[in-house]
Formats: structure tokens, C-alpha cells, sequence
């Protein structure tokens, strides 16, 4: 999908939404940057945005959605806000072919954002022409202190899954549970599960067993395929000890495990196994609070 | 509910955080300032000026409490020409962020030439952009000082009623109030105004274009001036009426100018905020007016500010 398929997708949702003005203000914006505007246009555009058009929700529809998904696979601007589409409109107008030149202003934009650009500028990583070269920012935002920008980077975002190294994967599971932010809109948590992240896991999970704290129940879902011998005594303490829901998530994280020693462990709690063999409940209603 | 108009929560902790929204404090505003030595690069100046339109404003919200801030060259780095350049080229980029109420605080610090320079530099970039100034008046030579930054203000054909001249006493209240401008008062202990002090101004002067604020920072200073004060007023048989203006309407007002900072921000704030920034708000939460006939929660017995 081309820079501008996604600028005329992007577009078409900001100006349904808009005041008649506000939208003709947008479309001269776009217009403008698109011919090769100077960097000043591009902070004025991005600072008048809120100004002009609000914040308020796109509340796409399911055509809508769908049609994110086909011109960008994993792309999911299901809560995203307009003055969000707006910017990503008005930063993907810029790029004329020169990587470096992108890569610079961006990074120029990040660096003197608000909290609000940092969300947008974040939730933009799928949309960047090359990718490659922005993974560093990403592991930033994925530094952050501040949740909403962490999420931005690390929920509804196809942009790690693509693009970061397993080391960055996994403080990036780790740290989402951490600050007590969920796994389940992390996209690509199955595909890229892997032993080092396992004993990750387990091991934040005896901390926090340690020090009489809870553990997410989202956790042992990065554990389960690969879990080994101490793995599955952990998760043979999960079920025995754990409440409701933790068993639940024990057994799911179980039926994911081939090996012999979990297929024995299931047999002990038939019902958990067949629930969890049937995905009732599944991550998804696990991870609700 | 009241709002500090003048606050460097960076200098604060988490304590203060919550015994601001304890006391009912809804909404700060961080003026850039100095940090109490100065910056030699124009880096040190973006990170500072993205702290507080960042990080700041993020963990104010954690508290319950909404963070706003103003952005400007301030009067004692000023002095430094080639940083003052610098902050002048970044400024644009700053001055249209979410949240930024004001230019500010900017004015004289010893009244020098390149002081004088870079103040009106900033004048004219708060009419460009349509923003309300905050004037921080100086500790020395105060009444020349702030005569001074006035009559610049005027002489730059700026409204007055877009001009908050802060830091006043009982010697510079007169001429503010007489030439249009907003008076505001910092209770700080020992070098700005007490608190009685001001309760006296009030009974003086009224509540038209005053209030006060705690302008909180990284000396000895109280995060819950503006509720102790009102408590004081209150004690004094003040109005009601008029204490809120000088604790809450009046700042509004004032900064509100800016289409930046608005009540609606803390009684019913947007989805999109509350997913991002703002959470554990009492009154959102109870739901129920605060009441205002008791001494504030968080707020001890000890109210007085010298």
C-alpha cells in the first residue's frame, strides 16, 4: 500500500467528521505539505490541529476497519481520534522519497511533542514509510513512563510484532505487564512467543509471589508453548493455589504446551481442560478486568 | 474546586500532588521558568519545555489534577544572548502544544537592555499567536519593575485584559488594577506576600481582575496556598462569591483566553482524555459538588502564610 492510499483513507474519515470548514482548512493543509512545504507549515499544521478540528473519537465502522486492515494488514484505528488522523495525514504529506530527510523530520517532531502528539506520532509506526528505520523511537516509546504513550507503541500496533529484535519483544511483554497494562491488544503475542520470554515470565512471576502480590493471569499465555519442567510446576501451583480465573488461564496456557508433563497436569482438572479446549472462556475474556 | 495559576510542580513530589487534590486544587498551570540555576544550551531548554508539556502534565494527571503550563524565555536567562536566540527560534514550535495557556513568565529580572529585548520579542509573539502573557515582576526595584513591564505591554498594543501581572503587593496592586490588567498575587513565605496580607488586599481591592496563587517551586514554598488562603478569607467573612474569583473564576477567566484551559477539562473531560491522562479525579468520580463550608480536606490548621 502506497503513502498515498493511506494519506486518501486517512483523509476521507477526518473530513466525514469535520465541520465543513475545518475540513477545507484540513484539505489545504494536506494540500500544501504534499508540494513541499517548510518544516514551520508542518508545526503550524500540527499545532493548529486540536484548534481546528477537536479530538474527537472517529468511531470508524466495521467497512471502515476493514478496509484499514487491506491497505494496511494489522492496521487498527478502531480508537483512534481525528485530530490523530489528521497529523499522520499531515507527516505522510511530507515524505518525497528521501529516507533520511523523513527519518530526521520525525524524529525532530518526537522530540518536541506533547503528550498527545507522542500518542498520535506513536500509533503512526505501521503507517511510516520505511519502517527499518524507526525502530529505535519505537523501543523508546516503549520505554516510556508514561502508559498511554507505551501503549500506543505496544497495543493495536502491527509495528513491533514486524519489526522488533526478541530482546525488545520481551521487555516489551514484561514491561506491559509490569505497569499493569494488558496483554491481550498486543498483536502477534502467539506468534512470538519464546522460551527466553517464558522464563521472563515465570521469574516476574516469582517476584511477585514473593512479595504476596498478584499475577496478571494474561501471563502465563507467553508461557505455555514453551514452557518447561519448571514452568509446568509453576503453572501445577497456579492451579492448585490460584483463584478462578488464574486456573482458567493455567489450563488455556496448558492446552498450548505439548509436552507429556502438562498433557498429565490437564488430565487431573478435566473440566478446566475441556473449557480451555473449547477456548471458553479465551484470552480475550481473561484479560477483561 | 480552586485552580493555582502559578505552580513548578517538577520541583514537588507525589505528596504535594495529593494534598493539592485533597484540598480540592482541580487545575495547575507550570510557567517555564528558571530551575533555580541556569541552563547553558538551547537542549536543556527543549527537554525542560517538552517536560512540561509532557511528563508533567501526564503525572499531574494521575493525581486527579489537570496540568497546564505556559512557555517563554525567562527574564534571567535572558541574559545569556546566544541561549535567548536559540529559545527564540524553539519557541513557535511550543507555543501552539495542548494545554500551553500562556506566554510566560517572562519581564525583567534586573531591567537590563538584553532583558528588555527578549520581553518584547515574547509580546509580540503572544499577539501573533493570540495568547494571553504572564509577566513575572521583579524581586528588586518591584514597583519600577512592574510600571515598566506595563508600559511596555501598552507600548507593544497589547490588551491588557490578556495580561496577568504577577507576583504583586500592596505596592504595585494600585497601578495594575487602574491600568486593566489582571493582579496576581504569589503567596510565598517570606520574600513575595502572606496570606493575611492578601485577605486585607481582598477587603481593599475586591475581586475584580485579582487572585492568587502558591507559585510553588523548589524553595520554601506551600502547594496549598490557594486553599488556605480561601480558608483564611473565609475566616475573615469574605464572600463566598468573591473568594471563588480570587481561587478559581479569575484565573479561568484569565488564562481561559487562551481556548486552552477550560472548566469542562476537569467536570467532563473528553473520552480521549480520560483514556490518556486524567485519572482518580474526585470530583468526577463523587460525582457531588465539593463542599465548600468546611475547611478543605488536606488542608491543616495551621493556614497561615507569612
Amino acid at each position: 500500500m502506497t503513502n498515498a492510499a493511506l494519506i486518501d483513507l486517512l483523509s476521507t474519515w477526518v473530513i466525514r467528521k469535520a465541520p465543513t470548514d475545518a475540513a477545507c482548512w484540513f484539505e489545504q493543509q494536506a494540500t500544501k505539505l504534499r508540494s513541499g512545504a517548510t518544516d514551520k507549515d508542518l508545526y503550524l499544521a500540527l499545532g493548529y490541529a486540536i484548534r481546528r478540528l477537536g479530538k474527537s473519537d472517529l468511531g470508524l465502522s466495521p467497512d471502515e476497519l476493514a478496509a484499514a486492515r487491506t491497505a494496511r494488514p494489522g492496521w487498527d484505528p478502531g480508537d483512534w481520534s481525528i485530530d490523530q488522523a489528521a497529523r499522520l495525514v499531515f507527516i505522510l504529506a511530507t515524505d518525497d522519497g528521501d529516507a533520511a530527510r523523513f527519518k530526521a523530520r520525525l524524529e525532530q517532531l518526537f522530540r518536541t511533542a506533547d503528550i498527545g502528539e507522542l500518542i498520535t506520532f506513536y500509533r503512526g509506526l505501521p503507517l511510516y514509510p520505511y519502517p527499518e528505520l524507526h525502530i529505535a523511537r519505537a523501543r523508546e516509546g516503549a520505554r516510556s513512563a508514561m502508559q498511554p504513550i507505551f501503549e500506543a507503541v505496544a497495543h493495536r500496533n502491527p509495528y513491533p510484532l514486524e519489526q522488533f529484535d526478541e530482546n525488545a519483544w520481551n521487555h516489551m511483554v514484561l514491561k506491559a505487564l509490569f505497569v499493569g497494562s494488558k496483554l491481550h491488544p498486543v498483536q502477534g503475542l502467539d506468534a512470538r512467543a519464546n522460551p527466553s520470554l517464558m522464563r521472563m515470565l515465570c521469574d516476574y512471576a516469582h517476584e511477585r509471589w514473593a512479595a504476596s502480590r498478584p499475577v496478571s493471569p494474561e501471563l502465563w499465555r507467553c508461557v505455555g508453548p514453551h514452557a518447561d519442567h519448571a514452568a509446568i510446576e509453576d503453572l501445577a501451583r497456579v492451579l492448585a493455589a490460584g483463584g478462578a480465573v488464574d486456573r482458567q488461564a493455567a489450563a488455556l496456557a496448558l492446552t498450548a504446551c505439548s509436552a507429556p508433563a502438562a498433557r498429565e497436569l490437564l488430565a487431573r482438572v478435566p473440566e478446566l481442560a475441556r473449557a480451555a479446549a473449547a477456548g471458553s472462556p479465551g484470552w480475550a475474556a481473561l484479560a477483561a478486568p | 474546586m480552586f485552580v493555582d495559576s502559578h505552580t513548578h510542580m517538577i520541583s514537588r513530589t507525589t505528596d504535594d500532588y495529593e494534598r493539592m487534590a485533597a484540598a480540592g486544587v482541580v487545575a495547575c498551570i507550570e510557567p517555564a521558568f528558571w530551575l533555580g540555576q541556569p541552563r547553558t544550551h538551547v537542549g536543556t531548554y527543549i527537554d525542560y519545555l517538552s517536560m512540561i508539556c509532557g511528563f508533567e502534565r501526564f503525572r499531574a494527571g494521575q493525581f486527579g489534577l489537570r496540568h497546564y503550563c505556559t512557555v517563554g524565555l525567562n527574564s534571567k536567562e535572558a541574559n545569556n544572548e546566544e541561549l535567548a536566540d536559540a529559545v527564540m527560534e524553539i519557541l513557535p514550535r511550543y507555543a501552539l502544544k495542548e494545554g500551553v495557556v500562556a506566554i510566560g513568565e517572562i519581564g525583567y529580572d534586573e531591567q537590563t537592555a538584553l532583558e528588555d529585548k527578549y520581553y518584547r520579542l515574547q509580546l509580540e509573539l503572544a499577539k501573533e499567536l493570540a495568547l494571553p502573557v504572564m509577566v513575572h515582576t521583579p524581586h528588586r526595584d518591584k514597583r519600577q519593575g512592574t510600571l515598566r513591564s506595563m508600559a511596555v505591554a501598552l507600548e507593544h498594543k497589547l490588551d491588557p485584559s490578556w495580561v496577568v501581572i504577577d507576583h504583586n503587593n500592596e505596592e504595585t496592586v494600585r497601578d495594575v488594577l487602574d491600568r486593566g490588567f489582571w493582579a496576581a498575587f504569589s503567596i510565598y513565605p517570606f520574600t513575595k506576600m502572606g496570606n493575611e496580607r492578601m485577605v486585607d488586599i481582598v477587603k481593599t481591592y475586591g475581586a475584580e481582575r485579582i487572585f492568587c496563587d502558591s507559585a510553588c517551586d523548589w524553595g520554601v514554598s506551600d502547594p496549598l496556598a490557594v486553599p488556605k488562603t480561601a480558608e483564611l478569607m473565609r475566616r475573615a467573612q469574605i464572600a463566598e462569591d468573591v473568594i471563588r474569583k480570587v481561587t478559581y473564576d479569575n484565573p479561568l477567566a484569565a488564562y481561559g483566553k487562551s481556548g486552552q484551559i477550560n472548566e469542562q477539562d476537569w467536570l467532563n473531560p473528553p473520552s480521549i482524555d480520560q483514556r490518556t491522562l486524567y485519572m482518580g479525579n474526585s470530583v468526577l468520580r463523587g460525582g457531588q459538588a465539593p463542599r465548600i463550608d468546611e475547611v478543605p480536606r488536606g488542608v491543616d490548621d495551621n493556614l497561615h502564610i507569612a
